[in-house]
């Protein structure tokens, strides 16, 4: 099903008695294979209000997300938190779409210092699962009129309600970027230093280590950029410095995980305690489990290339320290999404009944 | 302001809901003396008051829970308290509700510097959120103008925003994880020192529900290294539209000042008489302040300039030392201070798209001069959140409700072009009959939702957020 509009998807929700797969380009596919008709959301495309000088953009949730990275680029604007392109890393094709970003909270790099998705979306409009359409946030930035569904939303994979509208905030591009580059360094190493850089108050906008290869990115105003890098430079310890399209083409491969794309296995995500970036590894080590990382966000974003079995490792390691995500692999009877705590499991679930009480959105998915 | 008819058979049982309490908690825990609740009949909202059955001020989230799970059983409403500083009235009680204040729960649970991380007590202020690690060069970004009084827990019921978000964001971008309790008692933990929820995003639902879905009594909060300076820029403008349509061509410019106010002649003037800041006499003023190296901060200053000279300013004050800083910021941030001393006011806080501000400015004036209510603003222009204060006398007869008329039509005006009620202080009492201003039943419904599912009695902070009759037939049960 492809509805045109928000009126006929609330439609076909209210006369809904089978299940739902929602799906906006199909770029992700994480989880396992769910019963129901696969419902697009592409029709439900365009951009419905862009205005540089508020820095806000309002666009149906299928538009394509390279249509409005392009036309932010007209203004010389972009979203601030840097969505990754996943395609490559999961063997995917399709279109992403600014919808799917927003359900997914899919966030790069740019999240140590602007945030992630959740942080820029503004407003959203959904039809539940009783078919009605609900509007929540609106477009401006400082908003705390009701509840923020917003966040809610942001992340939620479909499972409370598909998203028709949604609104961010943008940010024009800085005029300068810069890159230190750090070679030849131990994990160990690696990631204390880019601590060390994310403590400083140098205002880092990016932090990651794949590949042996450390980076640190500053962005902003020409001279700025320039002292900043200098700093961080005598900080860190005389690392190289990449600029402009060098820079941005670095912070490109972190941002869509190229260090681990093309290989077999299961692919795990996680967000732990900086400090913590190094535990789940080793426990991978100690256990004798072949393994592959790559960290950003200074170490709190970690990602995990795990060719055979080790789920319940993964998972045992993770705990009290933050929480890991089964991005790819079919592992039998291991939850794709974290395991909550019975009484967090229990608000999850009392919310999804309340705001899909026939299930039909995703089911099975997010626990 | 109309609030539910008090449950009778709560008041008449106030004795034994009172010697129950007093077996849960140490003696000076609870107070019912009705001189010793009187402080609690109302908060930053003293237009309204109410003095509650009872107060209780527990030291442990355990005796948190305690207090939750007999109310629950009793069927008494409880009222989360912070500091009480709101000015939506979102700690004002009703006489059948029980008062949870938090004020004795301060202390800092852990600091992590390398993690970035501080997790305290929600009692805790504000101001000595940064106070505990700005030693050692770190800060708590949000700071509410009332920082140096209002708790992190009300930070988090109403996700406080603050001078300097328009750069750091508000609470709810600087909150990472809290300890949670139910009002059936349960201690729940939602998130961490990591970054973002592994499953739903409850955190981001909880920051901001103000005070109806629990009491918040621990948190993890961001912490952020402090810049290495920072430096305001004061500029006089000929009339408000100009300086609003600066503040436009600032953000559009790509420049990210950390802070944007905006002040208007009526609010200049009367922090000149209350504190000296020496401040132009024009029309309107924008501080902008940037942060950085003294080499950064030039950059940015000269661009900001350059911008602002396309709108006629009449005085440019840039700040040479540290002094001459805390001078400019001086009259700001004494400006609802100073309007206090001119007599009442009400003070507003919609948002509306940067874009609109030259617009609503204007007719923002037109009303004040249609009314004959004088209205002063003072607000933060980067992010669009205006604050109109509209001068009153409380003593003089129907003069507040007329003050709550324009109120409510300058909120209107802030939806009608795109932007909501408000920015920062919440809706509480005091916005709660407007909500259908910007939500149809629907979207109000989809709150009410989640609210169902965390607090199924209606207990918790009851009466506030959604109009009455919205929630009427929940808050029966």
């Amino acid at each position: 099903m492809r509805p045109a509009d928000e009126m006929e998807l609330a439609e076909a929700v209210r006369g809904a008695a089978a299940p739902f797969v929602i799906r906006g380009g199909g770029t992700r596919g994480i989880g396992r294979p769910a019963p129901g008709e696969v419902l697009e959301t592409g029709g439900l495309s365009g951009v419905e209000l862009y205005e540089p000088g508020a820095l806000t953009l309002v666009a149906r949730a299928g538009t394509p997300l390279a249509e409005v990275q392009a036309v932010l680029a007209g203004e010389r604007q972009r979203l601030c938190f840097e969505p990754p392109d996943l395609r490559g890393l999961l063997g995917r094709t399709g279109e992403a779409t600014l919808g799917g970003v927003a359900a997914a909270n899919a966030s790069g790099p740019r999240r140590v210092q602007s945030g992630a998705a959740r942080d820029s979306l503004i407003g959203v409009r959904f039809v539940d699962g009783t078919g009605a359409v609900v509007k929540n946030g609106g477009r401006v930035m400082k908003n705390v009129t009701g509840y923020d569904l917003v966040k809610l939303m942001a992340g939620s994979h479909g499972t409370l309600g598909v998203l028709t509208e949604v609104a961010f905030r943008v940010q024009a591009i800085p005029e300068a970027e810069a890159t230190l580059v750090g070679e030849g360094l131990g994990a160990e190493a690696a990631l204390a230093a880019l601590r060390r850089a994310l403590g400083s108050p140098f205002d880092v906008s990016g932090a990651a280590f794949a590949g042996g290869r450390a980076l640190v990115r500053v962005e902003g105003m020409a001279g700025s950029v320039a002292y900043r890098a200098g700093q961080l430079r005598a900080l860190l310890g005389g690392w190289a410095i990449a600029e402009g399209a060098a820079s941005a083409a670095l912070w490109q491969a972190v941002r869509d995980v190229t260090a681990l794309a093309g290989r077999q296995g299961a692919l795990w995500r996680l967000s732990v305690v900086p400090t913590e970036a190094m535990t789940v590894p080793r426990a991978l080590e100690t256990a004798g489990i072949g393994h592959e990382a790559a960290w950003d966000w200074g170490g709190g974003l970690l990602w995990l290339l795990v060719p055979e079995g080790g789920a319940d490792v993964v998972r045992a390691a993770v705990k009290g320290i933050g929480h890991a995500t089964l991005v790819r692999g079919d592992l039998p009877g291991v939850p794709v999404f974290p395991p909550e705590p019975p009484e967090v499991a229990a608000l999850t679930a009392g919310l999804r009944a309340k705001f899909d009480p026939k299930a039909l959105f995703n089911r099975g998915l997010m626990g | 302001m109309q609030m539910p008819e008090p449950d009778a058979r709560v008041i008449a049982r106030k004795a034994e809901i009172v010697a129950g309490l007093r077996r849960l908690l140490p003696a000076d825990a609870v107070i019912d003396d009705p001189a010793e609740t009187r402080v609690y009949e109302c908060d930053g909202l003293t237009a309204y008051r109410c003095p509650p059955l009872a107060a209780v001020l527990p030291r442990t989230t355990e005796e948190v829970a305690a207090v939750l799970r007999f109310c629950q059983g009793a069927g008494v409403p409880v009222v989360p308290r912070g500091s009480g500083t709101s000015l939506a009235g979102g700690a004002m009680p009703t006489a059948d509700a029980l008062i949870l204040g938090l004020a004795r729960m301060n202390a800092v649970l852990e600091t992590d510097y390398e993690n970035r991380f501080i997790r305290v007590q929600t009692g805790r202020t504000n101001l000595s959120v940064t106070g505990a690690v700005e030693a050692d060069g770190f800060f708590y970004a949000p700071d509410p103008s009332s920082q140096l009084a209002c708790a992190i827990a009300g930070n988090i019921g109403m996700n406080s925003g603050g001078a300097h978000c328009l750069k750091y964001g508000v609470t709810t971008n600087n909150l990472l994880g809290v300890t949670l309790v139910t009002m059936a008692g349960e201690v729940v933990t939602i998130g961490g020192p990591w970054s973002d929820a592994g499953g739903l995003d409850l955190l981001g639902v909880i920051c901001g529900s103000e005070g109806q879905l629990g009491v918040v009594t621990e948190a993890w909060l961001r912490i952020l290294p402090k810049p290495e300076g920072a430096r305001p820029v004061l500029m006089g403008f000929g009339s408000s539209e100009d300086a609003g349509a600066c503040v436009a061509a600032i953000i559009k410019s790509g420049i990210l000042p950390v802070a944007i106010e905006f002040m208007d002649r009526p609010c200049i003037r009367a922090t000149e008489d209350f504190c000296k800041a020496g401040y132009p006499d024009c029309e309107a003023l924008l501080i902008v302040e940037v942060e950085g190296s003294p080499a950064e901060i030039d950059e940015q200053l000269v661009r900001i300039k350059d911008i602002a000279a396309a709108h006629e300013p009449v005085a440019i004050r840039e700040a040479a030392d540290e002094d001459e800083a805390k001078r400019i910021w001086l009259g700001r941030k004494s400006a609802f201070g100073a309007m206090g001393q001119m007599g009442d006011y009400m003070c507003l806080d919609g948002t509306i798209p940067v874009s609109e501000l030259p617009r609503v400015l204007n007719r923002i004036g037109e009303m004040s001069r249609e009314t004959g209510l004088m209205v002063a603003n003072v607000f933060h222009a980067g992010d669009g959140n205006m604050h109109p204060l509209i001068l009153f006398d409380a003593n003089r007869p129907g003069d507040l409700e007329r003050v709550e008329e324009l109120g409510a039509d300058i909120l209107k005006l802030c939806v009608e072009v795109g932007g909501c009620l408000t920015g920062e202080h919440g809706v509480g009492i005091e916005k709660r009959d407007l909500m259908p201003v910007q939500f149809g039943p629907a979207d109000l419904e989809a709150q009410m939702r989640v609210k169902d599912v965390f607090d199924p009695r209606w207990l918790m902070n009851p009466a506030k957020v959604f109009p009455l009759e919205a929630s009427a037939g929940r808050r029966a049960g």
